[in-house]
């Protein structure tokens, strides 16, 4: 079950100031998209408008369409909280909820109906097995979330978004602040996991972007500078900034 | 030539000047607490507490008192801590910061600025006349409850604001609604402060009674409903020491009043920390 999200003409305002400025994007299923761009280029907006999560920020105005499966989710009367289980997302910094691990992985679909003990127990396995992180858990699921390392709590996020069996998962920068161990095993977990979701990767690191993704959209200054495989992106780019921003010559 | 004083003498005259007025702070209220209980331990015993007064309060106990004063103190957070902590998730969690918030929260301010004899005439002329409940329990407590409002929504506004808002977000990311997100993480993070909002007013409810002469009389009988008269503690104590009644009954329930507000403010004390705990291992 997954997914692919088509974006077209899409701008956004905030305060009256253009931050993204008409987007023509396509997110392909079961392939990762990487969106790299330096800080303020626009990523994060980006990201979270596949998911709504635009919606909490004060003063913003959407143009455009952004369509999941055909379905414009930019619509004002669609139901966000079906919409966001659908598109699930994993923030920068992992936040866990401060109770178990088990509890952080139920929260969700617990709170979507699924009250089945057998049921979530099989869903908190599947999950953490997907995050790579059920070996270093499995015994302690009743244990504080809190208690984790950095690396494992950003893969219980990674997990507690899967638990939801989403049809996209959009990842904000990931492995931001992470050791090389714990990124790698991130990375190999997004691999995997492309079978079977829609993945939209947002990374800082342009040499994550080129290890993980399948396309990539290089973002300047709120403007889709080139989008294409990450084959063409990295060795033959079309626009001269991209090859700047890819050899690190940029700025 | 003017001596300079010497800057390590200086510092400890202030010190000892910072150290005596502290003490002089926390001696006055080990004074009060001293001068009540050699006055009104005396007067306890188990008959003070559960007897009824006798001959206005001559003899015989407080029982009929303690009980008003439960009552009140019922029905005063049945009606606060709902519209209260009702109030504070509005403020914090449904609206923006805008004109109308802050009106709102200028509003609750103004209303913990309103003396009590006033909230008490206030009581008086709406509850007990236009509203015709009379001088009861209900009227009272319903007094109470205005003046509790401000204290609880402001320590509920500000503890729900402590819970960080990544936890809201990653619950709005799961596709969870608002005010799903509210009560299993916003409410659970902010309990300890609640409560402590909630036992303090517990206990300006215990020593209140400018309202309470107003609002619910001054009966000493037992009361036997909500629309019953009562008299509690505080206004006992000030009954029997105004009129001359018996100073020895008055610093017995004066030692009964002080030992319970103690008791109250022990209990939120080890509660919060409870509560902390218990979210804390969770952190």
């Amino acid at each position: 079950m997954s997914a692919n999200i088509v974006v077209k003409d899409l701008s956004f305002y905030y305060n009256q100031q253009r931050v993204l400025t008409s987007i023509n994007l396509r997110v392909e299923a079961n392939k990762i998209l990487g969106i790299m761009g330096p800080a303020n280029s626009g990523k994060t907006t980006l990201l979270r408008v596949f998911n709504r999560m635009c919606d909490l920020i004060p003063n913003i105005r959407i143009e455009g369409e952004v369509s999941l499966n055909g379905e414009n989710i930019l619509r004002p009367d669609i139901n966000v909280d079906k919409l966001r289980k659908r598109v699930g997302m994993v923030f920068a910094k992992p936040v866990p909820l401060p109770r178990s691990i088990f509890a952080n992985l139920t929260y969700g679909p617990r709170l979507h109906g699924i009250k089945d003990k057998k049921r979530l127990e099989e869903l908190v396995e599947r999950s953490l097995r997907l995050a790579q992180l059920w070996d270093e858990v499995k015994d302690r699921l009743n244990e504080s979330a809190m208690k984790l390392s950095g690396g494992q709590q950003q893969r219980l996020c990674i997990a507690r978004t899967l638990a939801m069996e989403p049809e996209v998962i959009l990842l904000d920068e990931p492995t931001y602040g992470l050791d090389p161990i714990s990124t790698s095993k991130i990375e190999q977990a997004l691999q995997s996991l492309k079978k079977n979701y829609t993945i939209v990767l947002v990374s800082n690191n342009t040499w994550q972007v080129a290890r993980v993704s399948d396309n990539v959209a290089f973002l300047l200054m709120g403007e889709l500078v080139e989008y294409g495989s990450t084959h063409e992106i990295f060795t033959v780019p079309k626009d001269k900034r991209t090859n700047d921003y890819v050899s690190g010559r940029f700025g | 030539m003017a001596t300079r004083i010497n800057p390590i003498v200086s510092q400890r005259i202030v010190k000892a000047q910072l150290w005596s007025l502290t003490g002089f702070t926390i001696g006055i209220l080990f004074f009060i607490i001293f001068f009540i209980s050699i006055k009104g331990l005396p007067q306890l015993s188990i008959e003070f507490l559960t007897s009824n007064p006798v001959d206005m309060g001559r003899s015989g106990g407080i029982f009929a008192t303690i009980i008003s004063t439960v009552y009140l103190v019922f029905v005063a957070l049945a009606i606060a801590i709902p519209l209260g902590v009702g109030a504070a998730i509005y403020l914090t969690e449904y609206t923006r910061e805008t004109r109308v918030t802050h009106i709102i929260r200028f509003g609750t301010e103004c209303l913990a600025g309103i003396p009590s004899i006033i909230l008490g005439l206030f009581g008086f002329a709406f509850f007990v006349m236009s509203l015709r409940l009379g001088w009861s329990i209900l009227s009272g407590g319903m007094t109470m409850s205005i003046m509790l409002l401000p204290t609880i929504i402001r320590t509920s506004e500000e503890s729900i604001k402590a819970v960080p808002y990544e936890l809201r977000e990653v619950s709005f990311s799961l596709g969870v609604s608002r005010w799903q997100t509210v009560t299993r993480v916003v409410l659970p993070g902010a309990l300890p402060g609640i409560v402590t909002g909630i036992i303090l007013s517990i206990g300006r409810c215990i020593g209140e009674t400018a309202v309470i002469i107003f609002t619910a009389g001054s009966s000493l009988r037992l009361p036997e409903s909500f629309l019953d008269s009562g008299r509690t503690m505080a206004v006992h104590f000030y009954i029997l020491a105004r009129e001359g009644i018996s100073m020895s009954s008055a610093y017995g329930t004066g030692a009964v009043l002080i030992i319970s507000i103690l008791l109250i403010n022990l209990t939120a004390y080890y509660l919060t920390r409870y509560f902390l705990k218990k979210y804390a291992t969770f952190r």
